[in-house]
């Protein structure tokens, strides 16, 4: 029996990809209008000569960054160590991280503000690297559900368990089980909860703002205020730092233990190595 | 041996727990490990939701009082949260309906097999791509220089602005929401839609059954714990959102989280402990639909074991 042409399906999902590529399409033509009567990059170009652009971009890339080394460092530990000799505490662990996702960032910020502002035990609000320190804390916070399960999940792809008696018994010290044996084998969970991470924090507008950060969030909004053509430029940018993210996350995230990230440039690697 | 020996016992080759290496760190020493994260999470996820807490219940002059979470009565407020819970309401209804007819549409609806993961792919970026950036490109599309709104008005004749659209009104956020919302139902549906199994269908038929009458009567039951689910999903999502409303209509229009922004930056509110009471509701709505969201999710999987 021949199915008959699924109409319906056909229907709903030209529609759907309009509704997703029509925005895209028209942002991206209207980031080119700058110069009236044609087509340039006059908006982009604008955008690159801005320092302000160039020193908002630096400081949130390290923040997010910093959120990324603070987060890994936090939760890879704690995710092995839970699943190793813990495993009742894991529904703890667990629902801990994912508090976040309740927790709306309005009110996460807020409570940062009265609980380290300048008449607190601990007034990180006062200064300027304390403020940064909070900023940090905060995007370690945003990104904790997806950084945990990311590496949880990673850890629950391999045998933790049996590989760290594999190691010690063979003499490993407990550092040199988690650097050469865990670590390398979660890696990939590791970095596929980083890109996430980063694109989270990069453009994060309510925990920056109302921090009074000079990061690249409330640049956007400003420049939104301020510009008609720069906006389409940058979000035309944003949206596809954001596609690389998600593709590096998704590439790493789907990717089998130990298998090399450039097949090419390590096989090289090794045989000088061996040479 | 006392646990304090086994764990600062020097850890190499000479160490005595070789062979046994779980038998190591016992007792309060393997707590240890876990300090630095809940040490973290006390003191940067619980510590700040716990003073706000507090801090609704409490009077300027420091006694404790019900008379912030009274003050959420008074109408402006009311009024914040109504229009908050009618916008989340609404972007999630949109969502959930686009959404499961898009996932029925790639899953179940005959089409080429590249479709779907397509469409996943671009659901997984898209859900991400929320905050200011989204609302730039809503304006430049549907705003009144948009190329929507221009092609609408210049090929079809057809004054979009007349009607009394306007991408800054409530019509038109929901609408911008929908482009995170409807990829996140998507993503979240998939597993749901995935489970519903051909079996069903072949044994609805040989009773005789329609196609009507097996999706009324078997398919969309089913599913419908999941999608109430996803729904709720939605529903929170869409109530937290700020960036994205902040950067198309400034701050002018007071949904809860912008109220609460306003009142972080500047006390308009002319109570701080109000501000707390205000944080405090929507920490309980966001609760409220989370926790019915892992109900309604346990009792979906039951069908998927």
């Amino acid at each position: 029996m021949k199915k008959p042409f699924p109409w319906l399906s056909t229907l709903i999902v030209v529609l759907a990809a309009l509704y997703f590529l029509v925005p895209l399409y028209a942002t991206f033509q209207f980031s080119l209008q700058m110069k009236r009567g044609e087509w340039s990059l006059a908006a982009y170009e604008s955008v690159f000569s801005s320092d302000v652009f160039l020193s908002t971009l630096a400081y949130s890339a390290v923040a997010s960054l910093a959120a990324i080394v603070v987060g890994a460092a936090l939760v890879a530990p704690t995710a092995y160590w839970v699943r190793l000799r813990l495993p009742k505490l894991r529904p703890v662990v667990e629902f801990v991280s994912l508090l976040p996702l309740i927790i709306p960032p309005v009110v996460l910020v807020f409570g940062h503000i009265r609980m380290f502002g300048s008449s607190s035990i601990l007034p990180l609000t006062t200064t300027d690297g304390g403020t940064n320190f909070l900023l940090v804390s905060g995007y370690v916070v945003l990104s904790l559900p997806y950084m945990y399960r990311a590496v949880d999940n990673g850890m629950a792809s391999i045998d933790i368990v049996t590989l760290t008696e594999a190691a010690e018994s063979l003499g490993a010290s407990r550092a040199r089980t988690i650097m050469e044996v865990i670590l390398p084998n979660v890696r990939s969970s590791i970095i596929s909860g980083a890109f996430l991470t980063f694109s989270i924090s990069l453009g994060e507008f309510v925990l920056a703002s109302l921090l009074n950060r000079p990061a690249f969030g409330p640049y956007l909004v400003q420049i939104g205020q301020d510009r008609a053509y720069e906006p389409a430029a940058l979000a035309v940018m944003t949206f596809a730092l954001t596609w690389a993210c998600m593709g590096l996350m998704q590439y790493f995230a789907t990717r089998k233990p130990g298998q090399r990230v450039f097949p090419r440039l390590t096989l090289a690697l090794s045989r000088n190595e061996a040479r | 041996m006392s646990a304090l020996d086994t764990a600062s016992a020097p850890v190499g080759r000479s160490d005595p727990g070789i062979g046994r290496p779980l038998a190591r760190f016992s007792g309060f020493w393997k707590w240890l490990g876990v300090l630095p994260f809940f040490l973290f999470c006390a003191l940067f996820l619980l510590a700040p939701i716990v003073t706000l807490t507090d801090g609704a219940f409490r009077a300027a002059d420091g006694g404790y009082t019900l008379d912030n979470i009274l003050a959420l009565s008074s109408p402006n407020i009311v009024a914040s949260y109504s229009l908050s819970i009618r916008l989340s309401l609404v972007s999630a209804a949109l969502g959930t309906v686009t959404g499961l007819l898009l996932a029925y549409a790639i899953i179940l609806g005959g089409l080429p097999a590249w479709v779907r993961p397509v469409f996943l792919t671009f659901s997984g970026v898209a859900s991400n791509f929320a905050g200011v950036p989204l609302a730039f490109a809503f304006i430049a599309t549907l705003g009144r220089l948009g190329l929507v709104t221009i092609v609408l008005r210049e090929v079809f004749g057809f004054n979009l602005y007349a009607t009394g659209f306007n991408l800054f009104s409530f019509w038109g956020l929901a609408l911008t929401y929908l482009y995170f919302q409807m990829p996140l139902m998507l993503l979240v549906i998939t597993p749901a839609m995935d489970g519903i199994r051909r079996e069903w269908r072949e044994a609805a038929e040989s009773l005789g059954a329609t196609r009507r009458q097996y999706w009324t009567m078997v398919a969309l039951p089913l599913i419908t714990p999941s999608v109430l689910g996803c729904f709720l999903l939605l529903f929170a999502n869409a109530f937290g959102t700020l960036a994205t409303v902040y950067a198309l209509t400034g701050s002018n229009y007071s949904v809860v989280p912008i109220v609460l922004f306003q009142q972080i930056r500047g006390n308009v509110l002319y109570n701080p402990n109000l501000g707390y009471a205000l944080a405090l509701g929507m920490v309980a709505i966001m609760v409220v639909s989370n926790v019915l969201y892992m109900i309604l999710r346990m009792r979906a999987e039951r069908w998927h074991k």
